[in-house]
């Protein structure tokens, strides 16, 4: 076998396994949770090509993701043939197809906006996201402020875990390798300097429409996957506070760190079911304030983020060898 | 006839109501060291700018290799063959010294994002050689013992250094380096000069040097370009520059 793809064929094994604990071990709330988590991984992880590899602050991206939930939709509801007869070959063409979209709209928001820098790119994008969200409410075809209901589900919650980790490897391991290749360097050029990077023959501006295309792209997948997880989306689903929330994710786990957006995304999905069982105990809602309070100590803490911009390989062979 | 490699004419930037850089002409012939030195402020990194296409010169042409490259982007222009050093010294900070390397080195490769997800041959082919010319680079500065170490935490001295083997990754026919002695003591000035000589011939390489020391390069210089408020004041080889009446009152007159 190809080395390239037998870690991610090993992890996805891994996975698969752990799915089919899963898949009998616990209840559908939980269950529910898990994708989740996975889903805001992947979201994570293609924020933090932009904005942790990139340096390009978006506050934009639940637009995409958006984007890739309604395509996707929209395609599983209107033409019933890509759930039902095409099986999984239509459910992966959906998500193919919210995706790419989602990568047209990168594209498009990539080219005028990118000769804008920090807080400037950041109102931009945050513009963007709002008039997709705009948008959506005011078109028919997609059910305006109700949204689409009635998404088709995927088969079982087994398929829901190995199809929603199969997208989560790919984002992982393609953010990976391209980030150790010359493309990726690149991408790191402009983050660290980008009058250096063009002076040395980098050309910054189509990197980064590139890192928007790509990131969108996982973006649109991650919607995609979100859409017939949930079985209903609307432009409520996606406001700008989802946006925040990925970018809470990159910057806690730590900007251009895969495995740091990983840890944040698990952090942010769980702490609040956590802390919905304390709300049991002591009878009032006191959820947002731990929350916030714990991003803020967190942050205090560890401003860099939980893993800088280090991975997990890294940090655990920082502790090896202390400990040794 | 011969073609010089770099021609200026009348290259004028004009900040606000400043001229920075006053309708200057000068050329540099293939395979020559030129220096353009002139005191404080004298618009010296501002011709840099301009010739980097940092800034786009308010007038006048650039000629490299006979092409005129006002107007394009920096980029374009370091891939017709220029490149540069930053007086302020503008490494990636956060990246490895071998990173650093490798990043100019870009332009060459070909392999694309499909390569690279698959790890082609063609990818760690293309991997492998722009490793190895990264590491025989550093070797000319000795630093190729710090290839992992990480950019800002090399002595001021060493990321002048990866500065120049930086821009000498992007294969240049003409670089231009800023001052590189900047905050350099005596000796290793001396050696840098002496490295900077042998590159120029190891590689075929035209340099234009931007320096304060007037010592230092009248030393190493064929020729030598002198501006003051954004004018050219004289110009021509060591021994006329050091005997010239203007520059001693422009420049020296400055300093003493
Ligand atoms: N971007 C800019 N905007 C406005 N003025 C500028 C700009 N860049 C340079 N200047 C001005 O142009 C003049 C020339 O500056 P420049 O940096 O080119 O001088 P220099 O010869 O490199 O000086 P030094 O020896 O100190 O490096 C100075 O008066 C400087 O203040
Ligand atoms: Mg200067």
């Amino acid at each position: 076998m190809h080395k390239s793809v037998k870690t991610p064929l090993i992890a996805f094994a891994a996975l698969l396994l752990f799915g089919g604990l899963l898949n009998f071990g616990v209840n559908a709330y939980i269950q529910l949770i898990v994708l989740f988590v996975i889903i805001n991984s992947i979201l994570a992880m293609s924020l933090n090509l932009v904005n942790g590899y990139t340096g390009q602050f978006s506050l934009g991206h639940a637009g995409f993701m958006a984007i890739g939930a309604y395509t996707s939709a929209y395609a599983s509801t209107q033409f019933s043939f890509f759930s039902e007869s095409f099986g999984f070959i239509g459910i992966f063409v959906t998500t193919i197809t919210g995706g790419l979209l989602a990568s047209a709209a990168g594209f498009l928001v990539g080219l005028p906006s990118l000769r804008l820098k920090g807080d400037y790119l950041a109102i931009v994008t945050l513009g963007f996201g709002e008039i997709i969200r705009v948008t959506l409410l005011n078109m028919e075809a997609v059910g305006g402020p109700r949204g689409i209901s009635g998404i088709p589900s995927f088969p079982n919650f087994f398929f829901s875990f190995s199809y929603s980790c199969f997208w989560a490897l790919i984002c992982f391991f393609f953010i990976w390798r391209l980030i150790r290749s010359s493309h990726g360097r690149g991408f790191l050029s402009v983050r660290e300097d980008e009058i250096a990077a063009e002076a040395m023959g980098i050309n910054t501006t189509k990197t980064k429409v590139q890192a928007f295309v790509l990131s969108s792209f996982f973006a649109g997948v991650a919607g995609a996957l979100f859409a017939h997880v949930t079985n209903f989306i609307s432009p409520s689903s996606f406001t700008f506070l989802m946006s925040v929330n990925a970018v809470i994710m990159v910057v806690l786990g730590g900007m251009g760190s895969l495995s740091g957006s990983i840890a944040a995304a698990f952090f942010i999905t769980l702490m609040p079911e956590a802390l919905r069982s304390l709300q049991e105990i002591t009878g009032v809602d006191l959820r947002m304030v731990i929350y916030s309070l714990l991003l803020i100590l967190i942050m205090i803490l560890r401003p860099q983020g939980l893993f800088g911009d280090k991975e997990l390989p890294d940090i655990w062979r920082k502790y090896v060898r202390k400990s040794a | 006839m011969s073609v010089n490699l770099l021609e200026v004419k009348n290259m004028t930037m004009q900040f606000g109501g400043l001229k920075a850089v006053d309708s200057l002409s000068f050329s540099i012939p293939q395979g020559q060291l030129s220096g353009l030195i002139g005191p404080n402020g004298a618009g010296k990194t501002t011709v840099f700018n301009m010739l980097t296409g940092v800034y786009r010169p308010t007038q006048g042409e650039i000629l490299l290799s006979g092409k005129n490259i006002v107007g394009m982007k920096p980029y374009e222009i370091n891939h017709l063959g220029m490149a540069r050093t930053f007086q302020n010294i503008r490494l990636f900070k956060n990246l490895s010294v071998l990173q650093n390397v490798l990043i100019a080195t870009h332009q060459h490769i070909s392999y694309g994002l499909f390569d690279t997800v698959f790890l082609s041959k063609k990818f760690q082919n293309q991997e492998t050689e722009m490793h190895a010319k990264a590491l025989s680079l550093l070797k000319i500065f000795h630093l190729e013992n710090k290839a992992h170490e990480k950019a800002s935490s090399l002595p001021y001295g060493e990321q002048r250094k990866l500065e120049i083997v930086r821009a000498m990754a992007t294969d240049p026919i003409l670089i231009l380096l800023d001052e590189p002695a900047a905050g350099m003591n005596h000796a290793e000035t001396h050696e840098l000069m002496k490295t900077i000589a042998r590159i120029r011939h190891d590689f075929n390489l035209s340099i234009l040097l931007i320096e304060h020391d007037m010592k230092l390069v009248m030393g190493i210089c064929e020729n030598i370009t002198v501006i003051d408020h954004g004018v050219k004041i004289d110009e021509g080889t060591p021994q006329k520059i050091q005997t010239s009446e203007k520059v001693i009152q422009a420049y020296l007159g400055v300093e003493a």
